[in-house]
């Protein structure tokens, strides 16, 4: 059982607090992705569960064992680095034969392991060549095959596919999601991508600030967000924020009154997508278009709303100009309020 | 003619005369030692050298020529391993660990070249022969060490520096402990600049006067020999040893140049 425990992890340098008490329970076999900007702690999170790095206080436990004060070697994990890490002195076969070998294997096994995760990323042609013949996307799948051949009981992987180009990553995100569900092992992937922690997940942690804001499946995050920076964060493109105002028979926006929480100052959040054909029943917002997108699939529309910007997805065939006046109709199920201090999402 | 022609001219001309600066003297070196010894005593003098190797011979069988030759070598290669041994740990702590005063002690190692040997010859004679450790060879190549110890260092921490953490971090991963990894990691990458490393030092020693010539009386090394023979020894004598000198210097210096630009700050990946 390889389910991975985080107890009131923290990690300071000197007077920064990189990660404040992280709370955290992974399911055995589960993919579980922290999502976040960059410096808000992800990438310190999945060294200090590597053992690359020393938590200042809390605990972490693999399985049953308390791994907090055990080195890299020790903890049952393999890692996938973001530049990769394929040692340039040797070939690709002695790569992956690298942690087997330190495991004092016989020579017929190591063959066979490396032979099957050379297999699974597809590099068998590639064994006895050396890094620097090697495409930055091959290279990465040597990086995954040699943490794979390793059978961890976790694998952590660290942005691994940042560095490829965009039509190469949409590739290998399709492949590692199909191997990495064959090889059923724990995983902690670490993205600032939400499309990738949208595709890959079970579960994604989207981390801020050193804390973890929110911990659901993707679905869940994207349709009921914790805060008000999650929605922004998850989707493209990002969810639209009105200001509300307290008035009799409940909330005020863009100068129309809906019903909403009963406290708090409210944020009105709605998605860009989440919006249909006027006539419809259901909040009207109307404004004036400023610049029309056709993204072939779609058109985004950003409007001027009440003085803010909205955007809003609309069908490719409809013929709007910059200029004209635009009311939509926004889906009363998907509307979400947000608390305009604290940022968190408040219960209609 | 134009400024730019003009400034051409003396920036070709400039070329002309560095490189006559450092290869006429080298070419009379080579001319001399590769003619008999007749021919470097006479007159006139030929541009073009005979290509005997009598003055060789001559030098060779010249009392206490051999046994200085052997002193150069071994103080030599002992400073080559002292450097290494004390540079290259140097060199990867100052390129993997942050410590307080890192950056002045950066400042002062590259410092210790610019103090004047002169200066301290005295006193370490004067130490030296306190502890014993007067006319060894050993001594003279802790001096020569201490000579070469900057380079060594900052060559090596150029070199340490370019070996990305992550190679380490990834060995670590795979089941190796600190020097585990050290060893079959960052060795085999490193292994060419510190080679390097070791050359210069072994040059540094071979082509030192100064304190050779200070610090040793009975087992003097080349370099003190020729210096302390330098009113009596006859002239062939004298080109052969040079040449001795000099030309396993450019060939080392020549194979290991990539590596000396890290001493002037100019990174080389």
């Amino acid at each position: 059982m390889a389910n991975i425990s985080i107890a009131g992890v923290t990690r300071s340098y000197g007077s920064f607090t990189a990660l404040h008490g992280i709370d955290l329970n992974i399911a055995d076999q589960e993919f579980m992705v922290l999502l976040g900007a960059s410096g808000c702690g992800k990438t310190t999170l999945l060294r200090l569960v590597a053992g690359l790095d020393q938590a200042s206080g809390g605990r972490i436990k693999i399985g049953e064992r308390d791994v907090t004060d055990l080195p890299p070697r020790q903890r049952g994990i393999a890692m996938v680095f973001q530049n990769y890490a394929v040692f340039p002195h040797l070939t690709v076969f002695e790569n992956i034969a690298f942690g087997l070998r330190m495991k004092k294997l016989s020579e017929a096994d190591i063959k066979s392991k490396v032979n099957k995760a050379a297999e699974l990323m597809h590099i068998e042609q590639l064994l006895q060549r050396y890094s620097g013949q090697l495409s930055g996307g091959q290279r990465q799948r040597v990086a995954v095959a040699r943490a794979l051949a390793m059978e961890p009981e976790v694998l952590l992987m660290d942005e691994p596919l940042s560095n490829l180009d965009a039509l190469l990553r949409l590739e290998m995100r399709a492949e590692l999601k199909s191997v990495l569900r064959e090889s059923k092992t724990t995983t902690i992937y670490v993205t600032h991508d939400q499309v990738e922690a949208m595709s890959l997940a079970d579960r994604i942690a989207v981390m801020q600030g050193g804390r973890i804001v929110q911990c659901a499946d993707p679905v869940e995050v994207y349709r009921n967000p914790a805060t008000r920076f999650v929605g922004g964060f998850i989707g493209n493109p990002p969810m639209n924020f009105l200001p509300g105002r307290r008035t009799t028979g409940g909330m005020e926006v863009a100068g129309q009154v809906i019903p909403g929480p009963a406290s708090g100052t409210p944020v009105f959040g709605i998605r860009p997508e989440d919006i249909l054909e006027a006539g419809s029943d259901g909040l009207q917002l109307t404004g004036t278009v400023r610049v029309v997108e056709p993204l072939g699939a779609h058109l985004l529309a950003t409007l001027t709303v009440a003085g803010e910007l909205f955007r809003a997805v609309l069908d490719s065939d409809r013929k709007i100009a910059p200029g004209d006046s635009l009311t939509v109709t926004v889906r009363p199920d998907r509307i979400r309020w947000f608390d305009a201090e604290t940022g968190l999402a408040l219960p209609a | 003619m134009n400024p730019s022609k003009a400034s051409r001219h003396l920036f070709t001309a400039g070329v002309v005369l560095i490189c006559a600066w450092v290869l006429v003297p080298i070419y009379l070196v080579l001319v001399n030692t590769l003619s008999t010894p007749a021919e470097v005593t006479g007159w006139p003098k030929s541009f073009f050298p005979s290509f005997h190797l009598d003055s060789l011979k001559f030098f060779i069988n010249y009392a206490g020529v051999l046994k200085a030759l052997g002193n150069s070598l071994f103080v030599a290669v002992l400073t080559m391993v002292m450097a290494i041994v004390m540079g290259a740990p140097a060199g990867y702590a100052l390129a993997r660990f942050d410590f307080p005063g890192k950056g002045a002690f950066r400042l002062l190692v590259l410092m210790t070249r610019a103090f004047p040997l002169p200066l301290l010859a005295l006193p370490l004679a004067v130490f030296f022969i306190r502890s014993g450790l007067d006319d060894t060879i050993f001594a003279l190549a802790l001096v020569h060490s201490t000579l070469a110890l900057p380079f060594a260092i900052l060559v090596t921490f150029s070199l340490f520096s370019g070996i990305p953490v992550e190679l380490e971090e990834a060995a670590w991963t795979l089941g190796c402990n600190r020097i585990q990894a050290f060893w079959k990691v960052v060795m085999p990458l490193a292994l060419p600049g510190i080679a390097a490393s070791g050359v210069f030092a072994f040059v540094t020693s071979w082509n030192e006067v100064f304190a050779a010539a200070v610090l040793t009386i009975e087992n003097k090394t080349l370099t003190a020999f020729l210096i302390q023979s330098l009113d009596y020894s006859p002239a062939p004598l004298k080109f052969a040893g040079a040449a001795v000198l000099v030309l396993p210097a450019l060939i080392f210096l020549f194979a290991v140049r990539k590596y000396l630009f890290s001493l002037w700050g100019i990174a080389n990946r």
